[in-house]
């Protein structure tokens, strides 16, 4: 624990530490997700998902910063996993993709005030920055490749 | 604080964290804590100086490793600096800080008779310097007020905080408890999402604390200097990718307020260390 403290303390003062770090997201047209009994059973995109890039979305700080909340034991090589949401391994065996989807895209409607945030919304949001008006975190493709890496965990 | 028990208590407070579940915070923890009033928020109020590593911890006990001395020196010398067209120096009202700013520090923001609403101390800083020297404001963020706030806080060390939330105050905490419960941003968080649900667990690299602000101006290892609360309210606000309010802007001040009441009993320990 000390090392990792130790370590903890050069990254935060080399500046890389920050939980969410701004960056460009998503400035393509929104396919508005169709809601059918608490899934999403048709992909947002036209190309099928692909893990591969999935898995970089869900380690970028300024993409889908999965890690910052959950632990994923496959990405055992990256330093820090988050504690505030559950451990996503097995996480296919429990949903299937269409739950996965919706889960990802606006997880309000699956978990009652859960603080994880919707990766595919623009509505009902308040005092968004400029930087990041009208636009999702995730892009429709984006989402995608999160539930294709998903899969294999 | 003595440096050892902090210590033991880090060594202990790691070993638990390391259990926590996910999205539960610690309650009972054996972090060091003190008791909150009836009908608190909180079930333990914890200084943000118990989730830091120990290094940090032993930056901030040590007043000659402790960068934040830098700013409370300035102060020093600012306190007694003539400034303005009355002629007139902090310390010609006030005199001696250690008596007479002995208390001030913990019981900031406080209500202004003449704004009818509360203001902060670098306000009250400020406001001292146009009525009372005929001198400049001044600015947010600046090294004189950063300075300034440092040294009178520091003179209230080991105090506990002690806002004043009930009378004419009342509805300005109200106001700040709204803005600390309401989400904002593209991540849609409250403040609660992460300091009061949370605390306790890891969001990546950053362990969360409570988001007390009985250390501030703090300095921060990311920032290489002190910074003051609205700056790091504006951190947090951008975080989440929201528009933050200004430092210095009614709702930062009613926040302020609002934190004061969460973290109340817990000694200042400004200038503190954090990451
Ligand atoms: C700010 C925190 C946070 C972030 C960031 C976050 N999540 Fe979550 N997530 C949670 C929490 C908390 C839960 C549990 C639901 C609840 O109780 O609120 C959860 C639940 C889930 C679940 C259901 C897991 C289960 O076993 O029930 C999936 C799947 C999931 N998240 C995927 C993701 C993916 C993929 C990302 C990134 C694109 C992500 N999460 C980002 C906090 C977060
Ligand atoms: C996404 C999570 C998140 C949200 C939402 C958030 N913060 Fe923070 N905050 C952090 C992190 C991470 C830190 C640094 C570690 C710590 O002290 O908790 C921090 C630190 C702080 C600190 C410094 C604590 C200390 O001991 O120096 C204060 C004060 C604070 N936050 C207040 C707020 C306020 C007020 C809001 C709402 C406007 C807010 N935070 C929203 C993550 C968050």
């Amino acid at each position: 624990m000390k090392g990792f403290d130790v370590l903890k303390l050069a990254l935060v003062a080399t500046g890389l530490a920050a939980v969410f770090i701004s960056g460009a997201s998503a400035a393509e047209t929104y396919n508005a997700p169709n809601i059918v009994e608490n899934t999403i059973p048709k992909p947002l995109a036209k190309d099928a998902g692909n893990a591969e890039n999935g898995r970089k979305i869900v380690i970028n700080r300024k993409q889908g910063n999965c890690l910052a909340c959950h632990a994923i034991s496959s990405l055992d090589n990256q330093p820090f996993h988050g504690e505030v949401g559950p451990s996503l391994d097995g996480v296919a065996e429990r949903y299937s993709d269409a739950e996965m989807r919706l889960i990802v895209v606006d997880p309000k409607q699956v978990f009652d005030g859960t603080i994880m945030p919707a990766f595919y919304k623009k509505e009902g949001l308040v005092r968004v920055n400029k930087k990041f008006k009208d636009k999702t975190i995730l892009s429709a493709q984006q989402i995608e490749d999160v539930i294709a890496f998903l899969k294999a965990q | 604080m003595g440096r050892k028990v902090s210590l033991i208590s880090t060594v202990l407070g790691a070993g638990l964290l390391a259990l926590s579940t996910y999205g539960t915070a610690m309650a009972d923890s054996t972090l060091k804590s003190i008791a909150p009033p009836a009908n608190h928020p909180l079930s333990e109020i914890i200084s943000g100086y118990e989730f830091r590593a120990s290094e940090t911890q032993d930056l901030q006990d040590d007043d000659f490793e402790n960068p934040g001395y830098i700013w409370v020196d300035k102060g020093e010398d600012l306190w007694s600096e003539v400034d303005g067209a009355a002629g007139k120096s902090c310390a010609s009202c006030h005199e001696d800080a250690s008596e007479s700013m002995k208390t001030a520090g913990a019981e900031f923001p406080k209500w202004s008779e003449k704004l009818q609403k509360p203001i902060n101390l670098e306000q009250k800083i400020n406001d001292c310097r146009t009525e009372n020297m005929k001198a400049d404001k001044w600015k947010w963020e600046s090294e004189q007020l950063l300075s300034m706030t440092s040294f009178v806080r520091s003179q209230s060390r080991g105090e506990p905080v002690n806002v004043q939330v009930d009378g004419p105050m009342a509805p300005f905490f109200e106001k700040g408890k709204d803005l600390y419960y309401q989400r904002v941003g593209q991540l849609d968080l409250a403040c609660s999402n992460c300091h009061e649900d949370n605390y306790g667990n890891q969001i990546r690299s950053d362990l969360l604390s409570q988001g007390q602000t009985n250390g501030f101006p703090t300095y921060r290892l990311k920032w290489q200097k002190v910074g003051s609360t609205h700056r790091r309210f504006k951190g947090c606000m951008k975080n989440v990718r929201a528009t933050p309010y200004k430092v210095g802007s009614d709702e930062f001040v009613n926040l302020e307020l609002y934190l004061g009441y969460r973290g109340k009993g817990l000694p200042i320990e400004s200038p503190a260390v954090r990451n």
